[in-house]
């Protein structure tokens, strides 16, 4: 017997009892939709920490200043400003593979005509632009003499630009931070949000030197050269870990920390964090993936018990079908299709469900999602193989039916 | 010779105890002939039917249709010989309900490989035979105890069987229907259709040439 034919009898016998069918359906209904969000939230989410990623700048290692014990009072890292320009320029001297920019950090309001923003400021040298694989949308970067100058010029980011200027072409205006006059020399471009969802192009930098003097400076600032943190940027193709343990082994020998003391400042690699924060969202996806397969799973057995049912229902239809010449995998075959017919039809409505809540889901929080081809065709074969494995049994059940007593079947 | 059968026994296991349904049965069917199965219930006339009717396989003995000797056959070639020999006729029709009385007619031919065009044709025709072409598009359980009857006997025909085995076919119909389809059954008989005919009414009988009596699964 053809698939066809067989396929035309399962379709009708399915619409005859179309409440039943659909109500089997909805297992793998539900099951197949939740395999299809599961899949286009993980994704999204993995795409989203992919692109974090690439905003904070790969191959990435953070140095910040260490903690300061007052009286028994710990404060918190960067508190005590432990590391300075000179540790950033021995990193760029000693380590080849590492590009270090000192970066110092305050914050100040600006002032641009009758409008005013409160930002965060950056006082860096052009290596942090490299560090944070950060380019330019317009302008340029501080020029050596800018830098050793203490220039009064800056580098705003997207967000400032568009709080402060609006429309308006920021390139060239000053604008007054902390009441002292900067010019525009450049806007960012766009990052977007950090890690811990903080606003990255909420920005303002300057010569670090300018940061010190001018803006930022207090007396003990001025006089270190010190700095909160240091971005390290790793060569690509170079082992974070490696450059990692050199730069903890330099700042040591510089501050001269005894052997078996804690460092007096934090190194943490970015890699890692990241790596981490991709494990965390895989084991996300691995549970929704458990539990899409455990509603399948029970779909799977809602077929099977249906299909039970209707090969009990059905015996003397069996019966006669064998009577007029039904070979075992005829009747095998009709109720294996329809069990299968069963649960890709379900499977389809699953597929149409779960990219409609997808596509709820992440215009109504804002999450991303993506959904692939393959992952659509995983779903659906997924439902194939489903209505297969739980169709089996009863289909061999109707197919070992003795006719004589099929036929008697009351 | 159609049908010949030697010594056949049937021994069903009934909890403990092992009952002879058949007992020793030795019957000759020529091509053309219209015989009944008399008897009470429990005399093996149905179990004999099923033998017959390559739906059940004998203990012991020799089943030759048509000089071929089914009673060795299992399974799909059971299966194949009740799809190209034999047409049945059962008592409460066993028709599909929800399915067009033309595609009823259709299930044998379906299982025999026949293409959707030519099987259509046959099925029309033979329900033409049987006075029934205008209901064709019904549903069978639309249709009147007599026509599903008619129906149930065009799909028996539609293979172009060897015989017809009717169980009982009018038990569930009035005395006018039973005799209309009886007269259909001779008509048949006539145009050289063999009729094998069980029954327990002695009226129904008398419409066949022969009559077999089964008593305790012999025939006496």
């Amino acid at each position: 017997m053809s698939v066809g034919a067989l396929l035309r009898i399962a379709l009708r016998a399915l619409a005859i009892n179309k409440l039943r069918s659909a109500l089997t359906m909805l297992g793998i209904v539900i099951g197949v939709g939740a395999v299809i969000v599961m899949i286009a939230v993980g994704a999204g989410a993995q795409a989203r920490v992919e692109e974090q990623i690439r905003a904070l700048g790969s191959n990435l290692l953070l140095v910040m200043s260490g903690a300061t014990t007052a009286g028994g009072v710990r404060l918190g890292f960067g508190s005590n400003f432990t590391l300075s320009e000179d540790d950033a320029a021995a990193v760029n001297r000693e380590i080849p593979e590492a590009i270090a920019a000192p970066a110092l950090r305050g914050s100040a309001q600006l002032i641009w005509g009758n409008t005013n923003w409160s930002t965060q400021i950056y006082g860096v040298t052009p290596d942090y632009l490299e560090a944070r694989q950060w380019p330019l949308a317009a302008g340029r970067v501080f020029e050596p003499a800018e830098m050793s100058g203490a220039s009064k010029v800056c580098l705003i980011g997207a967000t400032v630009a568009k709080q402060l200027f609006g429309g308006a072409d920021p390139l060239d205006q000053v604008i007054r931070v902390k009441r002292i006059p900067f010019t525009v020399i450049g806007v960012l471009e766009t990052k977007g949000q950090s890690l811990l969802g903080t606003d990255q192009d909420d920005i303002v930098l300057m010569p670090i030197s300018t940061a010190r003097t001018r803006v930022l400076g207090s007396a003990n600032v001025a006089r270190q050269r010190s700095v909160g943190t240091i971005w390290v940027k790793v060569g690509d193709g170079v082992d974070t870990r490696i450059v990692e343990e050199q730069v903890r082994s330099l700042l040591r020998q510089r501050h001269r920390v005894q052997p078996g003391a804690d460092d007096d400042f934090s190194l943490r690699n970015l890699q890692e964090v990241m790596a981490a924060q991709e494990a965390s969202s895989r084991v996300l996806a691995l549970l929704l993936a458990a539990v899409a397969s455990v509603s399948l799973l029970v779909g799977g057995i809602g077929i099977m018990n249906i299909m039970l049912v209707s090969v009990t229902e059905r015996t003397r239809e069996i019966g006669l079908r064998m009577a007029v010449g039904a070979r075992t995998r005829d009747i095998l075959g009709q109720f294996l299709v329809e069990a299968v017919t069963l649960s890709l039809i379900g499977g389809l409505v699953g597929v149409a469900l779960g990219m409609a809540s997808s596509y709820a889901i992440a215009s109504f929080f804002g999450w991303r999602v993506l959904l692939s081809a393959e992952a659509v065709g995983l779903a659906v074969a997924f439902a194939f193989v489903i209505g297969g494995f739980f169709g089996f049994y009863p289909a061999r059940k109707a197919s070992r039916l003795n006719p004589v007593e099929a036929l008697r079947f009351e | 010779m159609l049908i010949q059968t030697k010594d056949l026994v049937k021994v069903y296991r009934m909890g403990d105890n092992d009952v002879r349904a058949l007992d020793g049965v030795s019957v000759d069917i020529d091509k053309g002939e219209f015989v009944a199965v008399m008897g009470p219930s429990g005399s093996g006339k149905s179990t004999f039917m099923n033998l017959i009717g390559c739906l059940d396989r004998p203990t012991s003995g020799e089943y030759l249709l048509a000089g071929r000797r089914v009673s060795e056959l299992a399974g799909d070639e059971l299966a194949e010989t009740r799809n190209r020999q034999i047409g049945f006729v059962f008592q409460h029709f066993n028709l599909l309900a929800r399915t067009p009385a033309v595609e009823n007619v259709e299930l044998p031919l379906v299982y025999a490989g026949v293409p959707r065009g030519e099987r259509r044709a046959r099925a029309l025709k033979i329900l033409e035979r049987v006075g029934l072409a205008e209901r064709a598009g019904h549903h069978a359980g639309q249709l009147s105890g007599g026509q599903q009857q008619r129906v149930a006997i065009a799909r028996a025909l539609v293979t172009e069987p060897l015989l017809i085995l009717a169980d009982e076919p009018t038990g569930a119909l009035d005395s006018r229907t039973s005799l209309e389809i009886m007269r259909l059954f001779q008509e048949l008989n006539g145009q050289g259709m063999t009729m094998v005919l069980v029954t327990h009414e002695a009226d129904i009988a008398k419409f066949a040439r022969r009559v077999l009596h089964f008593r305790d699964g012999q025939v006496t």
